[in-house]
């Protein structure tokens, strides 16, 4: 029922206090939006939920599993993935290397395989290769694929982004700002590729401020504030939540 | 709007103004007419060069087009498989009408290519900087010679041992180094290739100390000797082929795209499943194997080390090539290799000069091109097009 279950997550850096004790479930198949002020701990419970920082105090089950203290490349194997807020693309790879990057885990071919060429091994890249064209496909820019992938716009990289995320195959994607930068129309078609994820049957958390975009396609807001959560509910309730309201919404 | 327009005439110029410069800097050395010569060969090389730089891609796509369309899915039209083929066939002709001069160099510049390709996988593709490179063709070099002379054993049985060592040489500094980045990292390879190479200098009941190891006995197949410089000349240039097609081999895999990701961004290489550390590690000791075969091959040809052949400066030599080069690129390191050690053979004429004008044409190519000779994004991407063929 639920993905992922986070309990008592804590997060300091030194003497700052960037998480504290955090506790929410996200449940399979849902969008569930994560907003608050800049510096309320958004990325970092990004960064601990995927082992790229580790949590001071707390746990979080994914799918059953603790997380917990994994490196990074066990998590996005068990099934979860993510984009950043600064993008953070292989630049001076092309477009379609970058989703062979993150198809890493699916192929099993080591050096001897690679020296070799056999047939195992160029079949095996070939299904690669197809897969990352229909990723492209997914997110509208197979037409971009031999190209590398700091020419692409901003907006297309931000899809890149999300699609090669997508590749790894994961159950949550954790989308940290997915519109960030974008103009109305760019805003809008990133959001039909979320809904179109969830049908796909992917569990969605983003991070995100703006408004419409929550309001739109959220199930579930979960709003924090100075590393603390403050409220959770569904837009409804949040949008009239008058500590809500008065920590980042405004009037 | 004026400033603009005097930008456009510079780029426009450039290759002329680069072949000035450089026909001015021998103007003192060998005279107005050979400076002027070289002037208008120069101009010409690197408009071409730029020219295919610039239209290189979209040549290659139409090549691609036609190739489609014909129906047929290996046509050798493409230009860059045509020059390498002549590149190839010119090598294979070599010693039949080189002098044993010219062979020699050729031969030093082929060792010299092995251990740049080696240097490039950690260097080029993983970006990790290593300036102690020269400690694994140290270790592969003394391994064959100690093989050799206190062992008995001939080339071929060696080889293995050698590879083997300086493999396990690289997991070996790797462990340690994988902690560290960027300065600090260079810094721990430079004191390893400082530690090999004073264990060298400093072991006499083992490697002779400073006075080296002599009578090395040369490789040979089937009983004929490959002593003779043509005949050496073909087990370096196969040996050169090896290297280079295995290592492609290896970048346009899982594993050499892990390495790139590394290089690129290595927090987000690690959210996409790469296991950085392991592949860091792979990338070392993948990278020093090479020094494995071509320490050998540098011993066997002279039939003599010594710690001297290993100073701090050959490490940044290799390095220079590489960066040449261009990093990651690996026709350029070979490229990059060669130019470096035949470039100042030819420049043996102007003598003293020789290293001024070397050190001022390294400066002027990083000003004009630093991503290297053959580095850069153009290349993977005219690369990936082609390869979808």
């Amino acid at each position: 029922m639920y993905l992922l279950e986070v309990r008592g997550l804590t997060k300091h850096f030194g003497g700052i206090k960037a998480i504290e004790d955090a506790s929410f479930k996200i449940k399979e198949g849902s969008i569930v939006s994560i907003i608050g002020p800049n510096g309320a701990g958004k990325t970092t419970l990004f960064n601990c939920l995927t082992g790229i920082t580790r949590m001071t105090r707390g746990v979080a089950y994914f799918s059953g599993r603790t997380i917990s203290g994994l490196p990074p490349y066990d998590i996005v194997r068990l099934g979860i993935a993510r984009t950043f807020q600064n993008i953070r693309l292989f630049r001076e790879m092309t477009v379609l290397d970058n989703i062979l990057v993150s198809q890493h885990l699916k192929i099993k071919a080591g050096f001897i395989d690679a020296v070799m060429r056999g047939r195992g091994f160029l079949s095996e890249e070939r299904t690669a290769r197809e897969k990352a064209l229909e990723y492209l496909d997914f997110v509208g820019l197979r037409e971009q694929a031999p190209v590398p992938s700091l020419s692409l716009s901003y907006g297309d990289q931000r899809r890149l982004e999300i699609a090669r995320a997508l590749a790894t195959d994961p159950a949550l994607l954790l989308l940290d700002e997915p519109t960030a930068g974008m103009n109305p129309q760019e805003t809008s078609e990133t959001m039909k590729i979320i809904l179109r994820l969830q049908k796909m049957g992917k569990t969605i958390v983003l991070i995100e401020h703006d408004m419409k975009v929550v309001m739109g396609i959220s199930e579930t807001v979960i709003v924090f504030d100075h590393g603390v959560k403050i409220a959770e509910g569904s837009p409804e309730v949040i949008k009239n939540e008058p500590m809500v309201i008065k920590a980042y919404l405004g009037r | 709007m004026r400033q603009f327009k005097t930008r456009d005439v510079i780029r426009k110029t450039k290759p002329a103004l680069i072949a000035l410069w450089f026909s001015l800097l021998f103007l003192p050395l060998k005279g107005v007419k050979s400076s002027l010569l070289l002037f208008v060969l120069l101009s010409i090389l690197l408009f071409f060069f730029k020219f295919f730089l610039r239209h290189g891609t979209s040549l290659q796509e139409r090549i691609c087009v036609l190739r489609e369309r014909i129906g047929k899915k290996r046509i050798p039209v493409s230009i860059p498989l045509i020059a390498r083929y002549l590149a190839i066939v010119g090598l294979l002709c070599l010693p039949f009408f080189a002098e044993n001069y010219l062979l020699d160099v050729v031969i030093l510049a082929g060792i010299y290519a092995i251990l740049a390709l080696g240097l490039n996988v950690v260097v080029g593709f993983t970006g990790l900087l290593n300036l102690g490179y020269v400690a694994f063709y140290a270790i592969g070099a003394y391994a064959y010679a100690l093989l050799n002379v206190k062992c008995g054993l001939g080339f071929w049985q060696a080889l293995p041992i050698c590879i083997g060592l300086t493999t396990l040489s690289g997991f070996i500094l790797a462990v340690p180094a994988l902690r560290l980045k960027g300065d600090y990292l260079a810094i721990v390879t430079l004191g390893f290739g400082e530690i090999v190479r004073l264990i060298l200098n400093n072991w006499d009941s083992l490697t002779n100390g400073p006075n080296g190891i002599s009578g090395i006995s040369a490789p040979s197949i089937f009983g004929s000797s490959l002593e003779a410089l043509n005949r050496y000349y073909y087990l370096v240039f196969l040996s050169l082929v090896l290297t280079y097609s295995v290592v492609k081999r290896v970048r346009f895999s899982k594993i050499g795209r892990a390495w790139i990701a590394i290089r690129e961004d290595e927090i987000c290489a690690s959210t996409m499943g790469i296991n950085t550390t392991r592949y860091k590690l792979y990338a070392f000791a993948f990278g020093s194997l090479w020094a494995g075969i071509a320490g050998p091959l540098f011993a066997a040809k002279m039939r003599f080390v010594s710690p001297e052949s290993f100073t701090f400066m050959e490490s940044v030599l290799i390095l220079c090539m590489v960066i040449l080069g261009g990093q990651g690129s690996l026709t350029g390191v070979v490229l990059g290799a060669f130019v470096l050690v035949i470039l100042p053979e030819v420049l043996r004429g102007v003598q003293s000069y020789r290293m001024l004008v070397l050190s001022i044409g390294l400066i002027a190519m990083m000003i004009f091109r630093p991503q290297g000779l053959l580095g850069g994004i153009g290349r993977e991407r005219m690369r990936e097009v082609g390869e979808k063929q």
